[in-house]
């Protein structure tokens, strides 16, 4: 059996190496996959949590999650894509000025 | 040890040494595989929590939408390799990187040293814990106390297809 407590420290540390990742990565198609591993280690944190009270509600809302990582994950794409046109490269240092 | 506590242990290693490998790729092409990787080890997880909706849903949305729009812009972009360190990072240099690296590793050592000392939580066994994996209960739930919601995303999904064309279209920057 294993308790509540390893999901949650599973999801701590899924969310610490999302966390590393967009700290240390200099790519911004990998910075918004470092996003994704952090909005999954909630998910996880959700659905550990609603099956330890005995409710839907976390898988709800891991549901409404989703359906806005997918929203995100196009709009942001779709502004590296736009971001690559204008520089041709995915280096975050080069999009430091709002305006050129 | 029984099987749930094997596969559990066996599918987080997955997960985290799939993650690790997402940050640690120069590649975001492994990157991207590697992500898919850990989103099936976490579908498992879901398996395990009795939500077998989630577990579906992960794969499907997860692994199989969003991770292709992915793959397809890393293609379309080829860019394969990252360039080295410019501008501010070069004056930084490795210094503000291992800055964030530090910070990143303390919350998770914050993280996991406050779960330690909580109380263990089981997880009840009897059957109205169990009926969460019921997906009449949730599509219920869904479109009775959430409907307002549910019609809400519907919008934003709407408003986030029309802005990613919008963006990305050629000739918008000019």
């Amino acid at each position: 059996m294993i308790p509540l407590n390893h999901y949650l420290i599973l999801s701590g540390v899924l969310f610490a190496i999302g966390t590393a990742g967009v700290f240390l990565r200099r790519n911004l198609i990998t910075m918004l996959l470092s996003i994704e591993i952090m909005l999954n280690a909630v998910n996880l944190t959700f659905v550990a949590v609603g099956r330890y009270l005995g409710t839907v509600d976390g898988q709800i809302i891991t549901f409404f999650v989703m359906t806005v990582a997918a929203a995100e994950a196009a709009v942001g794409l779709a502004l590296v894509i736009a971001l690559f046109r204008h520089r041709e490269t995915l280096s975050p240092d080069a999009f430091t000025a709002l305006k050129w | 040890m029984d099987f749930g506590s094997l596969a559990f242990y066996l599918f987080a290693a997955i997960a985290v040494v799939a993650s690790l490998g997402v940050v640690g790729q120069r590649n975001p092409m492994y990157s991207v595989m590697l992500l898919i990787t850990s989103f099936g080890a976490l579908a498992a997880l879901y398996v395990l929590l009795d939500a077998p909706f989630t577990a579906v849903t992960q794969i499907i949305i997860y692994a199989g939408a969003i991770m292709v729009l992915f793959l397809f812009v890393v293609m379309l972009l080829n860019v394969p390799r990252e360039e080295p360190a410019s501008g501010l990072f070069a004056t930084l240099g490795a210094r503000g990187l291992r800055i964030g690296a530090v910070l990143s590793v303390i919350l998770g050592i914050e993280v996991v040293w406050a779960l330690s000392r909580l109380p263990r939580g089981w997880f009840a066994q009897d059957a109205a814990a169990t009926s969460v994996s019921s997906v009449k209960l949730i599509g219920t739930t869904l479109f009775t106390q959430h409907a307002f919601a549910f019609e809400a995303t519907s919008i934003l999904i709407l408003v986030a297809m029309v802005g990613a064309v919008v963006i990305a279209r050629k000739g918008s920057a000019s």
